[in-house]
């Protein structure tokens, strides 16, 4: 094992991919002499050359119609969109062509497209840079939604998600980048769709995405002091959503929080929450909780950042209130 | 240009290519009014000059990017017949097995790449597979068509310019027939011509008379050969008149009479007729027999598209996703 910051994770997934497969390559703003905004692509430039890790224009919806055209012809884009905020801009591109071109055209065409965008808040970067928009995405059928949360899943999952056939959006966390974990010497990849038990317990389910799994990290160590013995279950994969392991995992606990970083309202958690109310509501002893953010923009400003995020301090409460 | 420096073969294939895409049309027309085709449907009659005049400087191997009024598209890269009216009637043995429709159609194998619904949206995606040819070390060309109300979406711009600065096989061909769905060009655009917009993106702008299958086939060819050989996009502009309504049912409220009837003498079928009969490539005759054969050939396609079953319904959610090699 060795230890590595989340950024250079991504990086060894890339610069693996592209010297496994040479249909592999990078599209992106600054992607290549700037090395990406967050330096993601440190190093690929001078690797692999402008002819696969191409700089373009900031031409969002551009970019990933190129993409959309470069894989319908048999390459294996890896486009990065600097900010998942930008991803408003090139909506028509991801939704109604990149996932609609398989099944539209009769399945003439193989669309093996990822597309890497950081999401989430943190460091006042604002209104246009700290959103977390990952239900709009897991709501279009043909698109798979990865959302990881340690550095040994997001070596792995992007890995996976750059051999899947289908179009899939990662999303990291910006908040998570010089997030420091063990990944193998070795090669390893990590199938797409399994969710993971980041810590096993037996009072109530914490299901957490993204950063929140941290979070909820930090809340279950407090509880644990409390006597509340907490298991938290990281999807990693919204779409496709791995319903039994949560399912599982709500049976045995019968309490449970859904927990993410984006706004509480139409979140991901409400359609956990569905699923868990469909299926396992007899199982359940007190009513869901949903911790999420608030129904408002972000702002910029510090105090209104502090009080606009959950954190494990709002997970812990949610979780007081289910065992209550 | 004469239609004798073609050669008798192409000037003729040219002719009955106009022919096909004009009968097509009409039939799908025809049998969407009796509302044996669902949906809605886009026609390009009076527009056929530009696709066949481009499309015969293409091979199999190179691609063209559809539009929504691109039936005669279709008919000039090659397509089977019998499977795109067989697509027009939602059937199974469409090109797309029905999921497309004629808004949407796609044929991979003649390198047709597939419309789309949203206007403009096709201009990118036909960059990414210029691109991909370019990756490759291919000398194939992708063309694609587009309406001059598509130059107004921001794709537009976006796309002619990542195709300039990185140089890609690719020829932009506008058919410009002066409406934007409902709207005439003078109310959405200031300049006169597309083309002009060439000279942002440091790339040739050339405007021709799309109603002139000869003109198209000319100045496409030197788009296509600059292109093939490495030397970049053109902007290349037909102007072309639309016949009929944006969509087939159009009551055209918006659209003074005269106009619409006005149109007609544009027709580039008689037009390039008379050509080929002034040069005696072609007499009255065997153009008679050849729109017969034409007539015949649709008339069999209808047929088949007919007789072809519709989808199974429990394949809602095949396809979704990539399940395996096909």
């Amino acid at each position: 094992m060795k230890q590595v910051r989340c950024i250079r994770a991504i990086t060894e997934a890339l610069q693996e991919e592209m010297a496994r497969d040479e249909n592999v390559f990078i599209i992106g703003e600054d992607v290549g002499a700037g090395d990406g905004a967050f330096s993601a692509t440190r190093g690929l430039l001078q690797q692999f050359g402008s002819k696969r890790v191409i700089d373009t224009p900031i031409s969002e919806s551009g970019i990933m119609g190129v993409a959309l055209g470069a894989a319908a012809a048999g390459l294996r884009p890896v486009v990065e969109i600097m900010f998942m905020d930008f991803l408003a801009v090139c909506m028509d591109q991801v939704v109604n062509q990149i996932a609609k071109a398989r099944y539209l055209f009769g399945a003439q065409y193989t669309i093996p497209l990822t597309i890497r965008t950081p999401g989430g808040a943190g460091g006042s970067a604002g209104a246009h840079h700290s959103q977390c928009l990952e239900a709009w995405f897991a709501h279009v059928p043909g698109l798979k939604v990865v959302m990881p949360s340690t550095v040994y899943d997001v070596k792995g999952l992007l890995k996976a998600s750059i051999r899947d056939e289908n179009p899939v959006l990662f999303i990291e966390h910006k908040g998570l980048y010089s997030m420091k974990g063990e990944i193998p010497e070795e090669e390893y990849i990590i199938p797409i769709g399994k969710a993971d038990i980041k810590r096993e317990g037996k009072d109530v389910t914490v299901v957490a995405t993204s950063k929140m799994v941290i979070e909820a990290m930090s809340a279950a160590e407090k509880l644990a002091a409390e006597g509340i013995s907490v298991e938290i279950v990281d999807p990693r994969t919204i779409s496709p959503l791995d319903k039994a392991t949560i399912l599982a995992s709500v049976k045995k606990t019968g309490h449970v929080v859904i927990a993410h970083e984006a706004v509480k309202t139409g979140g991901f958690g409400a359609e956990i929450a569905a699923v868990i109310a469909e299926e396992a509501l007899d199982w359940l002893d007190a009513p869901i909780q949903r911790v999420g953010a608030p129904f408002a923009p972000l702002a910029f400003s510090k105090p209104l950042e502090t009080a606009y995020l959950p954190n494990a301090a709002s997970i812990m409460n949610a979780v007081k209130t289910v065992l209550s | 240009m004469k239609a004798a420096s073609l050669g008798k073969q192409k000037a003729i294939e040219l002719y009955t290519n106009m022919v096909k895409a004009r009968v097509f049309d009409e039939r799908a027309m025809e049998l969407f009014t009796a509302g044996n085709i669902p949906g809605f449907i886009h026609v390009g009659i009076g527009q056929e000059a530009i696709a066949v005049g481009v499309c015969a400087h293409l091979r199999k191997t190179d691609r063209i990017a559809n539009t929504h009024r691109g039936h005669s598209q279709l008919v000039a890269k090659g397509s089977d017949l019998k499977r795109a009216m067989a697509e027009l009637f939602g059937k199974e043995a469409g090109f797309c097995r029905g999921r497309a429709g004629s808004m949407h159609l796609a044929d991979k194998d003649t390198g047709v790449i597939g419309a789309s619904g949203i206007v403009g949206a096709s201009l990118p995606i036909a960059a990414g597979f210029a691109l991909a040819a370019k990756y490759r070390g291919l000398d194939d060309v992708t063309v694609c068509f587009f309406g001059e109300g598509a130059s107004n979406e921001g794709t537009f711009h976006e796309s002619l310019n990542m195709a300039s600065i990185w140089q890609l096989p690719i020829v932009y061909c506008c058919e410009n027939n002066g409406w934007a769905q409902f709207t005439p060009q003078s109310m959405t655009t200031k300049v006169p011509d597309i083309a002009i917009r060439a000279a942002s993106y440091g790339i040739p702008g050339v405007t021709v008379d799309g109603d002139d299958v000869l003109a198209v086939y000319e100045a496409a060819g030197k788009s296509v050969e600059r292109a093939r050989k490495g030397n970049g996009p053109t902007l290349l502009e037909c102007k072309t008149h639309r016949w009929f309504g944006h969509y087939v049912g159009d009551p055209q409220k918006y659209r003074v009479i005269d106009d619409i009837e006005g149109v007609r003498k544009f027709d580039p079928i008689p037009r390039f007729e008379a050509t080929l009969i002034g040069e005696k490539i072609l007499t009255p005759e065997q153009a008679e027999k050849i729109k017969a054969d034409v007539k015949a050939e649709i008339d069999e396609a209808v047929k088949f598209a007919e007789a072809s079953p519709l989808p199974s319904a429990d394949e809602v959610l095949k396809d979704v996703y990539y399940e395996g090699a096909a």
